[in-house]
């Protein structure tokens, strides 16, 4: 008996993703990531971010917008490691999609609670 | 039973080569890796909880005479740890690109100087525990310590696993039994170990930046 499998539209989204790249997944799969040189700009720029940090924390003429600047540059290094050192620029959107629904969960559920409590 | 793909029809239970160092499946994708990517998103919800428990008793009033997060944390050498965890998030991808060429010296290399770096980060956050522990914090001394140790221990213990599962792929490298078709095992190992990187970088800021 030949069946279409039930994931199948995941794959055809992983295929579209890839597609962007100029790749088929089969491509792209596990053979489209970066290079060494391209991971070590990367690991350059955490670096320079987390210095940038670090910094801002000590200037007191920044202290009324501290909270937001560490917000933004925590997510930006967030989001490189995951784009970047985890692939998920390259891979399947399956994956993406499992890691962003985790994400939005915790958000959403832990907003909750902390606004029950008012700590907003 | 036959499953057709966009890669064709094969049967399943097959062990049937994909032709990307898997066997072949329904997706396309790698069951592990699937499965690691869904154990990730999960660990988001047991970090988030740990995270806003924090936030929750972050500011609330301390038990007279005990001390408080600004009196105990020490930003500059936080630094330092946060860097070495992140510098270790390079080490493991170059593991993986490593072996993803066949160059097994440079895969033990960077597996071996990855777990040094892990084991740098955990040394560190143990030395942190015990000048907390000597200023007066324990788990028990107020709402503070008890949330900052779950959340911290937690990251910690996450590292320490990481450290433990990066040595036992560079034994399996020195026995030769991680040859490049188990490429796929250094990438999930490395998938958990930037996790728990992209973990701490929320907690140095949440927990440790901001006021």
């Amino acid at each position: 008996m030949t069946t279409q499998p039930a994931e199948a539209p995941e794959h055809g989204d992983a295929e579209q993703g890839h597609a962007d790249h100029g790749h088929t997944e089969h491509e792209a799969g596990h053979h489209d990531h970066p290079s060494e040189l391209e991971y070590i700009k990367v690991a350059a720029i955490l670096a320079a971010i987390t210095l940038a940090e670090v910094a801002v924390y000590y200037v007191k003429s920044l202290e009324g917008l501290l909270v937001p600047i560490l917000l933004v540059f925590s997510t930006i290094k967030f989001a490189i490691v995951a784009l970047w050192f985890m692939h998920l620029r390259f891979d399947s959107r399956l994956f993406r999609r499992l890691f962003v629904t985790g994400i939005l969960l915790a958000t959403f559920v832990y907003t909750i609670v902390l606004a029950t409590f008012h700590r907003f | 039973m036959a499953v057709t793909t966009s890669e064709g029809t094969h049967t399943e239970g097959s062990n049937t080569d994909s032709g990307e160092g898997h066997p072949a499946t329904s997706t396309g994708l790698s069951n592990e890796k699937v499965a690691m990517w869904a154990f990730l998103g999960s660990e988001c919800l047991l970090f988030g909880a740990l995270i806003s428990t924090f936030l929750l008793f972050k500011g609330r009033p301390s038990v007279p005479g005990t001390p408080t997060p600004k009196e105990l944390f020490d930003i500059p050498y936080t630094s330092v740890s946060s860097f070495v965890l992140l510098m270790s998030s390079l080490t493991m991808v170059l593991a993986l690109a490593a072996i993803q060429r066949g160059d097994q010296r440079r895969l033990r290399i960077w597996l071996l100087t990855t777990a040094l770096l892990g084991a740098t980060f955990v040394g560190g956050q143990a030395y942190e525990f015990t000048v907390f522990t000597r200023e007066g914090l324990n788990l028990r001394t107020n709402l503070f310590g008890s949330s900052f140790y779950v959340l911290t221990g937690f990251h910690g213990a996450h590292v320490t696993i990481g450290v433990l599962m990066l040595l036992s792929l560079f034994s399996l490298s020195v026995k030769g039994r991680l040859p490049t078709e188990r490429a796929e095992t250094v990438e999930l190992v490395g998938l958990y170990w930037h996790f728990v990187d992209v973990v701490w970088i929320a907690i140095f800021t949440l927990v440790y930046l901001i006021p």
